[in-house]
């Protein structure tokens, strides 16, 4: 645990990137090799599921610390971090003389304890508390309340791997990937050959695109290149494999039984092929909001309005392996090709081919693309035909090509601290347009300001907050902000009736005054126009 | 008068804390007539005002930052009268000459803290709890997951990481706030018997201490003149304010390190992309606020500058009446975490070295 605990404060002070390469590289060479596993489940968004609830683990650090529950949540929102919050309120530790347990026998513990009765969890959870110094507290902490964002990406993980195991990054990113289990997997299993052959649920890494920042003239010949719709959904590989269906988003989420629809595939379909597409709400091979899709994530009971409302379906572009052959290499005109024969022949309308634009000049694409929004599309994807699928995000081959955000000038009303690096600043806003001479709010942003710009609106919120609940500050509304966002939908849920994809502060207005924001009423014509 | 007896000894106006009877201001933040101040750094010292009364160490560096005015210094517990008030001055053990001001008035006491810290650094004076009616204090730390580690173990952890970049040959960059943490840097740094270097800025300060006849350590300035060679696997010392501008270019290969309670939370230390934190605080901790507060022996506790609603609302909690009051203090040296070139001296430092 102290060798863990020792690369986890590494990688959250370390300032440069081959710092952190090194000390994951040294731990997987040195640590036992049960914890490594867990180290490389951890840091790929893999966890046990938790054995306490974040208000359970509040109300026993409360109890250990003497303070009331209003100064805990005033603490976690000051430090914006549950782990670290414990870790700094408890008292010092009793008893540092323990012998040290090893990471995995922790997890292991933790997972023993799950359905233990909440008497045997805390004092579980007190014992090894007081046992432990701040840091291992806090890295604890993270054990019992998941999601290890701190400082290292899984792309760093795989190359630290690929260095210690000298096998080339891309075979690691694939044989780590998908349905394995840290608690029965071994360390040599997972990262054999032979642990992509054995898996069959087993996805491959995805291939991500770089945004298009010059024209695409400078990309070259428009007949070397392939466009489509940059779809607005959540990217997924539909795999057949051994008679079994199985999909996951990009976020490495086994999401098979989340949408029953795919079900309807399984004998369509031939086996040892893998689909790479988008999962979008359709009816009849056109394409639904963003918004309706949001209906059906998170739900695990889907009721049949639900199904006939917010039908899901599969938009393919590319095929990664058939006959049971990883065909990634094959240049991407050949895959599709294979590809769309396998749609053709499944004839259902939950598989859909993501249609290729044609085009013959740069400038008849640059008027298509203008119609994205009608298409509900976020853009467009440039592909050359010529290329393999690659591992992550690489440029050169694959360019989206967005159109223009939609913007709106709004003043910022409530703040809050932020998470994370952001802790103990006010950095999350909640910003509202005008209706009349009221102020109705209608988004929140977190990000678009550079660290300067934050630490000035953070002064502005200290200086200027009015009233305080619970951890939001209202401000006097003063700055005006506008705000770039994706696209807009109806919604019940907020009080100007709208719900923005993807708001985020594109430009600071400090020539503006707060009366010359836009109002409710341009909102509602934005959502007219754009809101289909 | 039936309205001086309603009136409290120290009210809180938009100049700052106000003595009706005596007629003076603690800390103001506008010019006023006298002025009592408690401390140096830029927030609670302003310029413009006609009369300042303050402890003989904070003279030399008022009259370095704010240039010459009708100063008046005095010593810890020497009494002067103003209108037939009494002042006193008390060690707040912030930094060097920082006082808590205690006035008197007929039956009634009020302390002023200013900004303060229970531990004993040994060059700022310790803390010296005075019983009181009514007690001032500052916040900055006030949250219970600010607690210090004793300055020795600190100090321990400074020198090891000090010790280890020279061990590489790399020159160790210290970040601290010109007047106060940087001499506490000096003493920690003192056992290893070598000059130690300063930025201009701490330099101009450093000088002028001179003045209070205490000890340190043999520094040197570091002008475009110093030589390269000099500093490698040298010990730096800079204001927070010279972090990431070319001045640094000179001490490649370095190692930088932020000292200031803020580095406390993981979040604040990963944000400012520094190599180290170190959370070495001038600041009571949320133990020291208490402990302070509770020897005070005060009905009344008034919070100014910080986390000023939580500790507050604990106090009336625990049994003290308290209540928040709004100042402009807390926009100095290290209140303000995210000030990076906190006071003007720093500044105009830097602009004029380059």
């Amino acid at each position: 645990m102290q060798q863990f605990s020792l690369l986890v404060h590494t990688l959250g002070t370390a300032t440069k990137t081959n710092e952190k390469l090194e000390a994951l590289a040294t731990y997987f060479t040195t640590a036992p090799t049960k914890d490594k596993v867990w180290v490389i489940a951890l840091f790929s968004g893999r966890r046990p599921k938790r054995m306490a609830s974040s208000g359970v683990l509040q109300q026993w650090c409360c109890a250990l610390a003497s303070i009331p529950d209003w100064l805990f949540l005033e603490c976690y929102h000051t430090a914006g971090d549950l782990a670290e919050t414990i870790a700094l309120l408890l008292p010092p530790p009793t008893n540092t003389t323990h012998t040290h347990k090893h990471l995995h026998e922790y997890l292991e513990q933790i997972i023993d304890l799950q359905k233990a009765d909440e008497a045997a969890k805390q004092a579980f959870v007190t014992q090894c508390w007081l046992q432990m110094n701040t840091d291992e507290r806090f890295v604890f902490n993270k054990l019992l309340t998941g999601g290890f964002r701190i400082g290292v990406s899984q792309k760093m993980m795989v190359n630290a791997l690929a260095k210690t195991m000298q096998i080339p990054a891309s075979a690691i990113a694939h044989r780590i990937s998908g349905n394995w289990n840290p608690a029965t997997t071994t360390y040599e299993n997972l990262l054999s050959a032979e642990s992509v052959t054995t898996d069959f649920s087993k996805p491959y890494p995805f291939y991500l695109a770089y945004a298009l920042e010059q024209t695409p003239e400078t990309l070259g010949s428009p007949e070397e290149w392939q466009a489509e719709w940059k779809w607005d959904g959540i990217r997924g590989q539909l795999i057949k494999r051994n008679n079994e269906l199985f999909v996951w988003s990009r976020g490495e989420e086994l999401m098979t039984d989340k949408f029953p629809e795919y079900q309807a595939l399984l004998d369509k379909l031939p086996n040892g092929i893998v689909l790479d597409g988008e999962i979008i709400p359709a009816i009849n091979g056109k394409p639904l909001p963003f918004a309706i899709l949001q209906t059906r994530i998170g739900r695990k009971n889907i009721s049949k309005k639900q199904l006939q409302d917010a039908p899901i379906a599969f938009f393919a572009y590319d095929l990664l392996e058939h006959e049971a052959q990883d065909i990634r290499h094959l240049p991407l005109a050949q895959r599709r090709l294979l590809m769309e024969n396998i749609i053709a022949n499944a004839q259902h309308p939950t598989l859909q081919i993501s249609p290729v634009i044609p085009f013959t000049n740069w400038q008849s694409l640059v008027q298509t693309r203008t119609q994205s929004r009608a298409m509900l599309a976020e853009g467009l994807m440039l592909k050359r035909k010529s290329a393999p699928y690659q591992v992550g995000r690489k440029v050169g081959d694959w360019w989206k090509w967005k159109i223009d955000a939609l913007t709106i000038d709004a003043v910022l009303i409530y703040a809050q601290k932020g998470h994370g690096r952001r802790s103990n600043l006010y950095t999350d806003y909640t910003f509202a347009v005008k209706d009349g001479d009221k102020l109705v709010s209608f988004t929140k942003a977190y990000s678009g300001l550079t660290d300067k710009e934050f630490n000035e609106v953070d002064a502005f919120v200290k200086r200027n907050a009015i009233e305080k609940f619970g951890p939001v500050r209202t401000v006097k509304p003063e700055l005006v902000f506008e705000i770039a966002f994706e696209g807009i939908a109806a919604s019940n849920r907020h009080k100007s009736g709208v719900a923005l994809r993807f708001p985020r502060m594109h430009r600071w207005r400090k020539d503006k005054k707060a009366d010359e924001i836009n109002t409710l009423q341009d909102l509602k014509n934005l959502l007219l126009t754009y809101g289909k | 008068m039936p309205k001086a007896n309603t009136t409290p000894l120290i009210s809180f106006t938009n100049r700052g804390l106000y003595c009706s009877a005596g007629d003076f201001y603690i800390d103001p933040w506008r010019p006023v007539d006298k002025a009592v101040i408690t401390h140096a750094h830029s927030d609670h010292a302003k310029n413009g005002n006609k009369q300042y009364l303050c402890h003989h160490f904070t003279k030399p560096l008022l009259e370095a930052r704010l240039g010459n005015n009708h100063y008046q210094s005095i010593g810890w517990n020497e009494v002067v009268r103003i209108n037939g008030v009494s002042i006193s001055l008390h060690p707040a053990g912030h930094m060097i000459g920082s006082s808590q001001i205690r006035v008197s008035h007929q039956d009634e006491v009020w302390v002023v803290s200013g900004d303060y810290k229970t531990e004993n650094d040994g060059i700022s004076g310790a803390f010296e709890p005075i019983r009181c009616n009514t007690f001032i204090t500052e916040s900055t730390f006030g949250l219970p997951i600010y607690n210090w580690l004793p300055q020795h173990d600190m100090y321990t952890q400074i020198q090891q990481w000090v010790q280890n970049n020279k061990a590489k040959k790399t020159t160790s960059i210290l970040f601290a706030y010109s007047l106060g943490k940087a001499q506490r840097l000096l003493q920690a740094l003192a056992m290893f018997n070598e000059p130690i270097y300063l930025h201009g800025a701490i330099w101009n300060m450093q000088m002028a201490l001179a003045a209070t006849g205490i000890a340190f350590p043999q520094v040197e300035r570091i002008t475009p003149e110093t030589l390269r060679e000099k500093l490698k696997g040298a010990i730096v010392i800079a204001p927070p304010g010279a972090e990431g501008t070319s001045w640094m270019k000179k001490m490649e290969p370095y190692s930088t390190a932020v000292c200031s309670g803020w580095m406390q939370v993981r979040g604040n230390a990963r944000r400012r992309n520094t190599d180290m934190g170190f959370a070495l605080s001038d600041h009571a901790d949320w133990k020291g606020l208490l402990a302070a507060i509770t020897s005070t022996g005060a009905e009344k506790v008034f919070v100014t500058h910080g986390f000023q609603s939580a500790l507050s609302r604990y106090l009336n909690e625990q049994g003290i009446w308290s209540a928040e009051v709004k100042t402009a203090y807390g926009n100095g040296e290290e209140e303000n975490e995210n000030a990076n070139s906190a006071t003007d001296a720093i500044n105009t430092t830097i602009t004029t070295q380059q």
